[in-house]
Formats: structure tokens, C-alpha cells, sequence
């Protein structure tokens, strides 16, 4: 298999809180091949945002990565120097948070934030003029306003110079993609870019991001608390719970054949669209405090499965069918599985 | 279009100094004390017939309405009438002690802004480090700490035991200074005269610390909340998830957003500048309207204590309107 774009390997964020440290994520693993389009889907509060940041080197103090290793083409992120970590934010890696209001800086026009992260990365140079032929600054803002147009914001010319309030939230949303965009990133951190969203807006949105996917060939993690949409946008998805993941596979056969009572409860939640008014079935209870959690399935107080073993089993994610793993009590007899292993 | 709201908001201004000189005027006649009775004190003996011109001179004898109806009428034609005491027309008086107050508050609003921009700023983001805690302290005690009392100390120490400093006063009495403006800086430097620029900034120093003193704690604080605030945005995550390094973080995406709030703060202390320096004023020998201000209230100077609060209220409001128009700058959300 060809090197993967990014590989995470034990990934552990902690967040010291005066309650006992938060473990956001605890022991991830995954991987993203190039052009490859991985869902991360699990309740509020699981981690996702955290996996994010963590691959950024963006955790807030007093918040840090305690272990782990975050492989990205072949160099771990995390024994890279500050310097060098910048010119990758933005550039190779970039990211679309989860909130547009709040994540665009509201004193600067929206043109002149998406062409901020072109300028710190001195993409303007890129002209195909010498500077006093080509003018540098006519090049970088057509560069904007290509990358404007791209993500379908319409009349880009005149929202250049327009601030983020006077945007709806859909062109916010396109703003930050744009930004994400501009200088072409091979991997692609997509924090809910559509929760915000109604349902039009939603599937334009991720139509861009489609399309980034097919025409720049970038590899995407997309982040979502719905699983019906990771079920068709992506190509692997990973569930997690409580800071871990409990469930990953191609994303066809995870939604066909869960594995993982936490999945099947979250595929239970979805809405039937064979009935007529679609309740939404919540998985019965809480996600729990993820500060100072007991060993064992973080999952027992809401499982219907659950029983005393479950306590006890430092659990595994183990393989079951083509490359589908899970980690539950149901899957340690260790006699059909073997215990999942990277490369 | 900007300059057609700040016309609008000139307007506006207009009925609150109306009322204002309503208010002044009748609170002015409210105290007990007669200003005849006061300049009789320092006249000696007067026959009762002239006190009786005195008071027919200044419509004192007259019902208050109509007196109240001169003053608004006279003021409306830029005229507040004569000062008792010092038989000058109170304008002229103003116009004399005005820039002195102005150059002190301007001296000790840019100490105090030089001083508490960088202290705010590294608090914010070194927050909780010895330096954080240490400038929060002193701008703790910057508040608490009464003006006089800081001004006597600095006395003590910069002009009496030091001697690097002048102890009162706004130039060396030996040197000679063509007033053009009345800003003894700004005269110094428009007639190129260097000892007097040196002079009359030394003379600065030690009252705009003294002003500015409260102003920087007060302006610190603000501005460090403010940066913690803003640096806890996903804006400024964005920020750094676009690359950017972490001083352009704090000055460019940070800082930009915490001046918002410090802006208005800042405002409100320009008030505090030109109006509560009147006992500096007195500690530091300094020539301004504060001190005038005073001395016009024990003599019961009727038209010099009403020119001045007059003053005072415009050039609050103006401080007011200035800071309006500076915040649609910093606030696109804001229109004016
Ligand atoms: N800056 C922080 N300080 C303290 N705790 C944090 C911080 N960020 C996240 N956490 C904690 O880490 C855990 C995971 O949070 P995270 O934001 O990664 O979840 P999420 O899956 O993205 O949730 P959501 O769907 O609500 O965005 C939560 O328990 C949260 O309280
Ligand atoms: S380990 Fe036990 S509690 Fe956890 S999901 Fe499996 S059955 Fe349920
Ligand atoms: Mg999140």
C-alpha cells in the first residue's frame, strides 16, 4: 500500500482540568490515504474536534498532546519545530472550523482574510510574470476571487470587501472553505462544515468539497455527528466514543452491518425516511465526563449489551470482515479475530 | 455619508448643553454664600448703596428666570459674561487657562497609553506569570492610590531630593516663550525655540504621570481582559491555523478586536483627564482651568464657575463624539 497522507498512531489529548484531567482522545489510530475521504461521527463531546486540532498542533493551553505519534507523509508532526509546523497550517494542512460566525475575524473584510493565508505562505509569488509585469497584487486577489467563485459564493467582485455579519451564514460557511482552499492543502480538516446549514445549502457545501476532492485529489477528514451524511460522503468511516474509537471500516459496510451496539444505536437515531412524521430515537442516557473515566467500555451505563466482563477487558479495536474493526466485549473471544495492527 | 451622522450627532449635542447650562446655572445659585457679600469681604468698606449698583450690575436683583434667560441668551452669542472677581470676560479667562489643561491631559493620556498598551498586551498573553501579576498589582494600586498623594511623593523624590525635575509651574521663569497656540510644546516647536520644548516637557512629566497614573491601571486591565477574551476565540485559532505566527496572531488578529472595548474605556477617561485634575493642578502649581475652577467656587463667581462647566461638559462631549467615530473605524458592525 502506497505511504498514507497522514497516520496517527496512540494519539492522546489531555486537557488538566481542576475536575481531573479530560482525556479529549485516548489512543486514536487511524489513517488517511492521499484523496482518501475519512468521517469521524460520534455524539458531541467524543473528541472529534479534538483528533482536529491535535493534528494541528492547535490543542489550547492548558490542553496538550500527551502521547502519540502524527505521521504526516512520512514526518511525525509532532517532533516538528514551530516554524515548520506554521508553513504547513494553512498551506499543506488546512481547516475548516466548526462555527463560521465566530471563526472569521469580524474587523476584516472576508476577501482579505481568505487572502491572509495565501500571504503567509507567499503563494502570490506563484505568478507566472515577474512582479513589475504580472503586479503581484492584481495576481493574489484574482486568486481570491477564483477561489470565491469556486465555493459559490456569487458576485465575489463585490464581496470582497464586505465583512463577515454581512454574510449569511452559508456564505460564511463558503468563506471559511475558501480560505481552507486557497493554497491548495493536501489534507483537508472539515469540522461539521455543514451542522449550521439547511438542508440545500448542506449538499451544495459538500458538493465543493467533492469536487476539491476529485479535482485537487486533497484528502479529506470529515467530522459529523450524522452518520447518514459520512455514509455518503465517505469513503472509511471511524466512530468515535468518548474519546476513542469504537467502531471503523469502509463506510458502506459500517452503515450496513454495524458492529458496535454504540453505531447501531447511532444508526437507530437516524431518521426513517419510510415513516411519515421521523422521530429521532436518541440513544437512551449521557456521554459521560471524560474526566477521570473508569477502565473498561466507556459505553456500559447506556448498553444494552453490557455486563460485568465489559468492566474489566482493557478492549481492543479487533478485526472482523474486510478491514471492519470494532472494540467491544462481543468481539475478545480472539479466536475468529486477530487483535488490529498498523503496518 | 459619515460626515453627514457626525453633523447629526453635533445636533444632537445640542439640547444636552442646554441642559446642562440649566442645571449648572440653578445649582450654581442653590449653594448658600452671596458672591457681593464675598467681593464686599475683599473690597472693604462699601456703602450699601453700592452694593445695591453691585447687584443691579449683574442682574443679581433680578428674579432667577430672568437671570437664567440672559445667561442661556448671552451664551447662545458665545458670550458668558464677566467673571466677579477677576472682571475679565470669562471666555478670555478660559481661553488663558484652557490649553494649559488641555497639554496636561494630552501629556498624561499618551504616558498612560505608552505605558499600558505593552503592560496589557504581555499580561494578556503571558497571563498568570510573574509579570502578569506584578503589573496587575501595581495597576491595582495605580487606582487605589489618591492623585495628590502620588504627586507629592514624585515631588519628593524626581524634583526635591533628585532635583531632576521642576517642582511647579509650565516653563523656567528665565526663559521666553512666544505663545502662538498655547500648548507650550506645540509654540516650542512651530518657533523652533529648542530650551523651551525641553523646558516645558519636563515640566510634563511629573503631573501627567500623576494624572495618567489611575488611567493606565484603568486602560491596562481593560486592555489585558479584552486580549484574554479575544485570545480565546476560534478567530484567532483560525488565525494560526491559516499559519500565521503567534505575534501576528496577538497584533494583527488580537489586538485589532480588544481595542474595541478599550476604545470606549480610553473615551471615558478623557473625561476624567480634563475634569478631575483640579487638585493636581494645585499640588503642581499648573495654570489650568481646574484650579480656576476652584477658586471661582469659593468666591461664588457665578459666570466663571458656569463658563467652565460649560467647557468641560463640550469638551466631554467631544471626547465622546471623537470616540464614536473612532469606534465605526474599529467596529464594522458598528455605523455611527
Ligand atoms: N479547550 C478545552 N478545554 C477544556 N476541555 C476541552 C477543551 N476542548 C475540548 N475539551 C473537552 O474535550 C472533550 C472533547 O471535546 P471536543 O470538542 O473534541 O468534542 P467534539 O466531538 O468535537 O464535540 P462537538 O460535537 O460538541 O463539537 C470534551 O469533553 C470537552 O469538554
Ligand atoms: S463492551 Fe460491553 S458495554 Fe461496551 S459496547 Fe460492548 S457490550 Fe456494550
Ligand atoms: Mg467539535
Amino acid at each position: 500500500m502506497a505511504e498514507p497522507l497522514l497516520e496517527l498512531r496512540n494519539l492522546t489529548t489531555v486537557f488538566p482540568m481542576r475536575r481531573g484531567a479530560v482525556n479529549a482522545v485516548s489512543g486514536v489510530n487511524l489513517r488517511v490515504q492521499p484523496g482518501e475521504i475519512l468521517g469521524i461521527v460520534g455524539e458531541s463531546g467524543c473528541g472529534k474536534s479534538s483528533v482536529l486540532l491535535s493534528i494541528l498542533r492547535l490543542i489550547r493551553q492548558p490542553g496538550h498532546i500527551a502521547a502519540g505519534n502524527i505521521f504526516f507523509k512520512g514526518r511525525d508532526l509532532r517532533r516538528l519545530p514551530q516554524k515548520k509546523m506554521r508553513a504547513i497550517r494553512g498551506n499543506e494542512i488546512s481547516m475548516i472550523f466548526q462555527d463560521p460566525l465566530s471563526t472569521l475575524n469580524p474587523v476584516f473584510p472576508v476577501g482579505e482574510q481568505i487572502r491572509e493565508a495565501m500571504r503567509l505562505h507567499g503563494i502570490a509569488n506563484a505568478s507566472p510574470l515577474p512582479w513589475p509585469l504580472a503586479g503581484r497584487r492584481s495576481h493574489e486577489k484574482q486568486r481570491v476571487l477564483d477561489v470565491m467563485a469556486e465555493v459559490g459564493i456569487p458576485a465575489p467582485e463585490a464581496r470582497y470587501r464586505a465583512y463577515p455579519h454581512e454574510f449569511s451564514g452559508g456564505m460564511q460557511q463558503r468563506a471559511l472553505i475558501a480560505i481552507a482552499l486557497v493554497c491548495e492543502p493536501t489534507l483537508l480538516l472539515a469540522d461539521e462544515p455543514t451542522t449550521a446549514l439547511d438542508v440545500t445549502i448542506q449538499a451544495q457545501i459538500m458538493e465543493v468539497m467533492r469536487r476539491v476532492n476529485r479535482e485537487h485529489g486533497a484528502g479529506i477528514i470529515l467530522v459529523t455527528h450524522n452518520l447518514g451524511l459520512a455514509a455518503e460522503f465517505c469513503d472509511n468511516i471511524a466512530v468515535m466514543y468518548a474519546g476513542r474509537i469504537v467502531e471503523r471500516g469502509p463506510a458502506q459496510q459500517v452503515v450496513d452491518n454495524p458492529q458496535h451496539p454504540y453505531t447501531r444505536g447511532l444508526l437507530a437515531c437516524l431518521p426513517q425516511i419510510s415513516r411519515q412524521r421521523s422521530r429521532i430515537d436518541p440513544i437512551p442516557g449521557e456521554v459521560p465526563d471524560l474526566a477521570g473515566l473508569p477502565p473498561g467500555c466507556a459505553f456500559i451505563p447506556r448498553c444494552s449489551l453490557a455486563r460485568d466482563a465489559c468492566n474489566s477487558v482493557d478492549l481492543r479495536l479487533r478485526s472482523l470482515q474486510a478491514n471492519q474493526y470494532a472494540r467491544c466485549i462481543l468481539y475478545e473471544d480472539g479466536v475468529r479475530y486477530t487483535v488490529e495492527e498498523f503496518s | 455619508m459619515r460626515a453627514i451622522k457626525i453633523l447629526e450627532r453635533i445636533l444632537y449635542a445640542i439640547p444636552i448643553i442646554l441642559g446642562v447650562a440649566v442645571v449648572v446655572f440653578v445649582f450654581v445659585r442653590l449653594t448658600p454664600g452671596d458672591p457681593v457679600d464675598i467681593m464686599m469681604g475683599q473690597g472693604g468698606a462699601i456703602s450699601s448703596g453700592e452694593i445695591e449698583q453691585l447687584r443691579a450690575e449683574f442682574h443679581l436683583d433680578e428674579p432667577i428666570t430672568n437671570q437664567l434667560w440672559y445667561f442661556l441668551r448671552d451664551a447662545a452669542r458665545g458670550d458668558l459674561g464677566y467673571s466677579y472677581i477677576l472682571k475679565q470676560p470669562v471666555t478670555v479667562i478660559i481661553a488663558d487657562r484652557l490649553p494649559a489643561t488641555i497639554e496636561l491631559a494630552a501629556g498624561a493620556l499618551f504616558l498612560a497609553l505608552l505605558i499600558a498598551f505593552p503592560i496589557g498586551i504581555i499580561s494578556a498573553v503571558r497571563q498568570n506569570s510573574i509579570l502578569d501579576r506584578l503589573s496587575m498589582s501595581f495597576a491595582f494600586l495605580g487606582i487605589s492610590m489618591p492623585g495628590f498623594w502620588l504627586g507629592i511623593v514624585l515631588i519628593l523624590i524626581f524634583a526635591v531630593a533628585l532635583r531632576w525635575l521642576p517642582v511647579q509651574g509650565r516653563l523656567d521663569p528665565q526663559i521666553t516663550l512666544q505663545q502662538i497656540t498655547g500648548f507650550y510644546v506645540v509654540d516650542s516647536i512651530i518657533t523652533a525655540n529648542g530650551p523651551a520644548l525641553w523646558s516645558s516637557i519636563r515640566h510634563l512629566l511629573l503631573p501627567s504621570i500623576t494624572l495618567g497614573a489611575a488611567v493606565a491601571a484603568i486602560v491596562a486591565r481593560v486592555l489585558r481582559s479584552s486580549m484574554l477574551e479575544v485570545l480565546r476565540s476560534d478567530y484567532v485559532q483560525l488565525a494560526r491555523a491559516k499559519g500565521a505566527s503567534e505575534s501576528l496572531v496577538v497584533v494583527k488578529h488580537a489586538l485589532r478586536n480588544a481595542l474595541i472595548p478599550t476604545v470606549t474605556v480610553v473615551g471615558l477617561q478623557v473625561g476624567v483627564l480634563l475634569g478631575g485634575n483640579m487638585i493636581i493642578e494645585t499640588v503642581f502649581g499648573w495654570p489650568g482651568l481646574g484650579r480656576l475652577v476652584v477658586d471661582a467656587i469659593f468666591n461664588r463667581d457665578f459666570p466663571l464657575i458656569q463658563g467652565a462647566v460649560m467647557v468641560y461638559a463640550l469638551t466631554y462631549i467631544l471626547a465622546n463624539l471623537v470616540v464614536d467615530v473612532l469606534y465605526t473605524y474599529l467596529n464594522p458592525r458598528i455605523a455611527l
